[in-house]
């Protein structure tokens, strides 16, 4: 496949604090992430020509016209890329890759690409009596017919996957636990991680309460207010930059369509085929992956369906203390979503810059050449793929 | 159970979903045939995701089928659950094909499985009738 000589490469990366962090709007904690981005390239705002949005769920009416109100927000003049985008988890990577084909284009020289969101809510003075979480969404949909069976949420609609994957393949409890432990393992060494401080052992992710069985509670990601954006530059530009250029070596999407329910597989065969093929590289040059991971159960099925193991062995694969600190095969080096902070798609990304770089301290993987960073939303409904690494193509 | 309980959601009997209900109440299960090509769906949608056709019929069901997936819900979404939790949602695959979210009742929890041979049954609630699903001899 001929290239075109341009490149891009992510030159920023912003992170705001993350997790029970009050006081800032979710458009705010985007110009907080962008200003951090910013300051960690050693670009101004004038700097930049394009600003993809990524809108949490608490961005309300500013949701539709995201990158504007950011714009606004910010002050910035000129920009010659502007979007708003929502493919769930996916969106981190598609706009990463959006912003790749700007600039190959000759469209864009500095593209800020953000997600935010602030969900959370400071604690009330008086000690509510603790009703069920999520229950202002449930009320928008309380009259359809899935309602009247008492079917709300995401969770129940992952742990359906789960609980064919367990009847089909012999999945178990252990299996997905173990990707609970060693995630958690990688947050102590992350001072950023809202577990930061809090191991956990197989027998306390056993003992934690259910929430949609199969799932416990440590089987599902966080909730977490905060800002992360990245910069992506042009690569003639990306080299004088104050930070070494992560590459983007390869991307590509897949969105299978159909019902996960019948297939159990996500759309990441089909983004990897794009992804690999433009990196000119193969599974034995990954080092390390950022794989999304809004369950436990989705860091199963994506390694899987990236062939690092046959579908249906994701669970064995897992077991040994593979993918944690000191294992074959270093995934979610920060904690990921389940112990680190849940920016949707933004998290995997960012962790994949840290390593590349070499900033991960404690955690930093030895050989950190090319990292593989999944993007995936809705129900395995969108995938990403990106390649990220120290080299050009 | 108590006199102050939270009523359950009940269905809106919205145009696509009448059919639907309008069936239920005569003690069938009925689910979208496409007036095309022929493919049973459900829920009801505009049109077909194969022929992209809107024609469409609605068409009884044998109502038999079994256990696809399912999950334990533990979380209280809505008032009306409160004293239900924990309990099974479920996914049943039609004898014809289609897949339907529902509960499954007379069941106890150690009985409930994936393959498990279900069938319709008919729970009345504030003047709509509820399918759902009951263990049944294979």
């Amino acid at each position: 496949m001929e290239r075109r000589a341009a490149q891009a490469a992510i030159t920023g990366l912003g992170i705001t604090e993350q997790g029970k962090v009050y006081g800032p709007s979710a458009v705010g904690f985007a110009v907080d992430a962008i200003r951090l981005a910013l300051d960690d390239a050693g670009l101004e705002a004038k700097d930049l020509d394009g600003l993809l949005v990524n809108p949490g769920l608490s961005w309300g009416q500013a949701a539709q016209m995201g990158s504007f109100a950011v714009q606004q927000a910010m002050g910035l003049r000129d920009l010659r890329l502007s979007a708003a985008m929502n493919l769930g988890g996916a969106t981190a990577g598609a706009m990463v890759m959006q912003a790749v084909l700007a600039i190959e284009a000759g469209l864009a020289n500095h593209v800020a690409c953000v997600f935010s969101d602030a969900p959370l809510k400071p604690p009330k003075p008086r000690d509510g009596s603790g009703g069920g979480s999520g229950s202002s969404g449930a009320y928008a949909f309380a009259g359809g017919l899935e309602a009247a069976y008492g079917a709300f949420g995401v969770n129940g609609l992952y742990a359906l996957l789960a609980s064919r994957h367990m009847h089909r393949f012999g999945t178990t409890h252990d299996h997905l636990g173990a990707i609970a432990v060693a995630e958690r393992a990688w947050a102590q060494h992350n001072p950023r991680a809202q577990f930061h401080g809090k191991t956990l052992t197989l027998a306390e992710y056993h003992a934690s309460r259910w929430v949609a069985e199969p799932f416990h509670l440590l089987d599902c990601c966080l909730v977490s207010n905060g800002g992360l954006a990245v910069i992506v530059s042009r690569g003639d530009r990306a080299r004088s930059l104050a930070k070494p250029p992560v590459w983007v070596r390869g991307m590509g999407q897949g969105h299978p369509g159909g019902d996960p329910l019948e297939t159990l597989a996500s759309g990441a065969p089909l983004a990897a085929r794009d992804a690999f093929a433009m990196a000119g590289a193969t599974l034995a040059d990954v080092d390390f992956c950022e794989l999304y991971d809004c369950y436990t159960f989705t860091v199963l099925v994506t390694l899987e369906d990236y062939g690092f193991c046959a579908k249906g062995e994701g669970g064995p694969f897992v077991a040994d203390g593979r993918i944690g600190p000191g294992g074959a095969l270093p995934v979610n080096t920060g904690g990921g979503q389940l112990s680190s902070f849940y920016m949707w798609g933004m998290t995997p990304i960012g962790e994949a810059v840290i390593q590349v770089r070499g900033e991960g301290g404690g955690r930093q993987v030895a050989k950190h050449d090319l990292g593989l960073v999944s993007g995936n939303g809705g129900v395995l409904s969108t995938h990403t793929t990106l390649l990220l690494g120290r080299e050009p193509r | 159970m108590s006199a102050t309980e939270f009523p359950k959601p009940v269905p809106k009997a919205t145009p696509e979903l009448l059919p639907f209900l309008d069936a239920a109440r005569a003690g069938r299960l009925a689910v979208q045939r496409c007036g095309a090509c022929g493919t049973l769906r459900f829920p009801p949608r505009e049109l077909c995701s194969r022929c992209w056709s809107r024609e469409v019929e609605w068409t009884d069901v044998s109502g038999r089928g079994e256990v696809f997936a399912f999950y334990v819900m533990h979380q209280v979404y809505h008032p009306g659950f409160v004293a239900d939790v924990p309990y099974p949602v479920v996914v049943v695959k039609l004898d014809e094909g289609p897949t339907m979210v529902s509960n499954v009742v007379d069941c106890p929890r150690e009985k409930l499985r994936i393959g498990l041979p279900v069938e319709v049954v008919f729970e009345e609630r504030e003047g709509v009738a509820l399918p759902k699903f009951r263990p049944r001899a294979p």
